[in-house]
């Protein structure tokens, strides 16, 4: 169980040492999509005894983050002419270095925090945190609306992760309540970069501080 | 000490070329082409081996003494790697001894490239340091990965120590290091994604540039020290990989020596299924190995801690 879990895990980081260096939008969205069912199945992984409700949950999650928000913003992507970032405010090999500070600082983070509650692997916290990371990164150092909301969703599956870590069961209210928090999130960050396009023929979000009332 | 004990070095030295057939019979294969001999690196090296040099005017004996340097130490690093669990020499260190044999084999390359004044092999060279230096780290992290999961600075005790325990304890950081050490393979091998073996006086090759200036018996020795690096840095791999199965003596021969052949296979599928990465892609591709190095390191630290 404890090596299908680390696997997991390291997967995760894979995923988003991949998004931190693609620059094709449809790549990073499926990049992304694979992340969230792996997260998704994190649970399954993760606990000894399954029940049904655990099963139940895990798999919804998995089926909305890794079909149903994809699906999104692919819609998304269709409508706009953009299929590239071009300038990133951060090129690809230096976000790659900054994707690995950010794990070793997670790391370091992780040794000097004392959870009161034991994790059920003793990588899913630094793992969450450097997810956390590498999301604020992509928010911060892309143009594309796409990327940003690829970012948000890559945080949200730190957080996920950590909660996951914290309180080891799911509980079913919570999550469902935060799940539906975050389709509502990606649709209208659907809907806003469908108008952005609309009005201004390109997604670039830089370009947006150019506008005066 | 038995017979195998010994067997590991003329093995290398014997069959290195015998990769570069396998690996283009592979390519010929999913070409739907029959492909040269699988003995081909036999007959070319062979063939140079017998005939004269010529030598540029503006050369000098850094030029004509660097394919026998390389030849050299890529040599003293095969004396170091252990096949089936043993090599014919071991110290504490020599990891890093081993790594450094390589770098001063390319060195000796690049500076008689750099000899020849010929601003044609002096971007090659240019190159070839760029890419290596971001494949030096990939490659001394993994190592160290496997320094820390082993508790051994030896090559040969690294790859004693690691059993097939260690890959169910942590068998995440094991496969990374194996996938590192094969990215840095291809690309200090100048295979596909990194640099095509194929191309000649094409703008974008690395390795093929720097040699152009070779011929007759210093070019084969050339291509016999590439292949017997190929040979070096695959047999990292497989000792890697196959360390789960604790075999010695003339049976670990065999899987070694099939190993390096599965290997070579794979290198032709990778270099049928893709096209060479374009040059500014390079670096990202060795930087993503590197963060991969890094990460098994951790991973161990955090597994043995």
């Amino acid at each position: 169980m404890n090596l299908l879990t680390d696997s997991i895990l390291v997967l995760l980081i894979l995923a988003s040492f991949l998004l931190l260096s693609s620059s094709r939008l449809s790549n990073c969205i499926k990049t992304v999509a694979l992340q969230g069912m792996m997260v998704g199945v994190l649970p399954l992984a993760a606990n000894d005894s399954l029940t049904c409700r655990v099963t139940a949950i895990a798999l919804v999650i998995a089926g909305m983050k890794g079909i149903v928000f994809p699906y999104m913003l692919f819609r998304t992507l269709r409508e706009s002419t953009t299929i590239k970032e071009l300038k990133p405010y951060v090129g690809y090999t230096a976000s790659m270095f900054a994707g690995v500070v950010s794990l070793v600082a997670s790391f370091w983070l992780d040794s000097r925090l004392h959870l009161p509650v034991a994790a059920s692997s003793r990588l899913v916290v630094p793992v969450a945190f450097s997810m956390m990371l590498t999301g604020i990164f992509l928010i911060v150092g892309r143009r594309t609306a796409v990327n940003q909301v690829i970012g948000y969703l890559v945080m949200e599956n730190g957080i996920y992760t950590f909660g996951l870590a914290i309180v080891r069961d799911v509980p079913l209210l919570v999550e469902l309540g935060v799940l539906m928090d975050m389709f509502m999130a990606v649709f209208v960050m659907g809907i806003a970069i469908y108008r952005i396009n609309r009005e201004f023929d390109h997604i670039d979000s830089d370009q947006l501080n150019t506008l005066k009332g | 000490m038995d017979v195998a004990h010994y067997m590991g070095v003329p093995l290398g030295l014997c069959m290195a070329p015998l990769l570069l057939g396998i690996i283009n019979r592979t390519k010929a294969f999913f070409a739907g082409r029959n492909g040269s001999p699988l003995f081909q690196a036999y007959y070319d090296i062979w063939k140079l081996l017998r005939k004269d040099a010529v030598y540029s005017r503006t050369t000098t004996w850094i030029f004509r003494s660097a394919p026998v340097v390389g030849l050299g130490s890529v040599m003293i690093a095969m004396i170091l790697v252990p096949v089936a669990g043993s090599s014919l020499f071991a110290f504490t260190g020599d990891l890093i001894f081993f790594a450094y044999c390589l770098g001063l084999m390319r060195f000796a390359t690049v500076i008689a490239a750099l000899d020849t004044g010929s601003s044609f092999e002096g971007m090659g060279a240019s190159r070839e340091v760029h890419f290596s230096t971001l494949a030096e780290p990939a490659l001394l992290l993994g190592l160290a990965a496997l320094a820390k999961l082993s508790g051994s600075f030896s090559l040969t005790g690294m790859f004693g120590g690691l059993s097939g325990s260690d890959w169910l304890a942590s068998g995440p950081a094991i496969a990374l290091i194996a996938f590192a050490v094969f990215v840095v393979f291809l690309a200090e091998n100048a295979r596909i994604p990194v640099d095509d073996p194929n191309t000649h006086l094409e703008l974008t090759m690395i390795h093929e540039v720097m040699i152009l200036d070779y011929s007759g018996p210093d070019l084969g020795i050339v291509l016999y020290a590439a292949a017997l690096k190929l040979w070096v840095l695959g047999a990292l791999i497989v000792n890697i990989l196959i360390c789960a199965a604790d075999l010695s003596g003339f049976s670990g021969l065999i899987v070694f020596a099939g190993g390096m052949f599965i290997l070579a296979v794979l290198v032709g599928i990778v270099e049928s299924i893709m096209a060479r990465l374009s040059l500014l892609k390079v670096p990202q591709l060795l930087v993503g190995a590197g963060a991969m190095s890094v990460l098994a390191l951790i991973l161990v630290m955090r597994f043995t801690s």
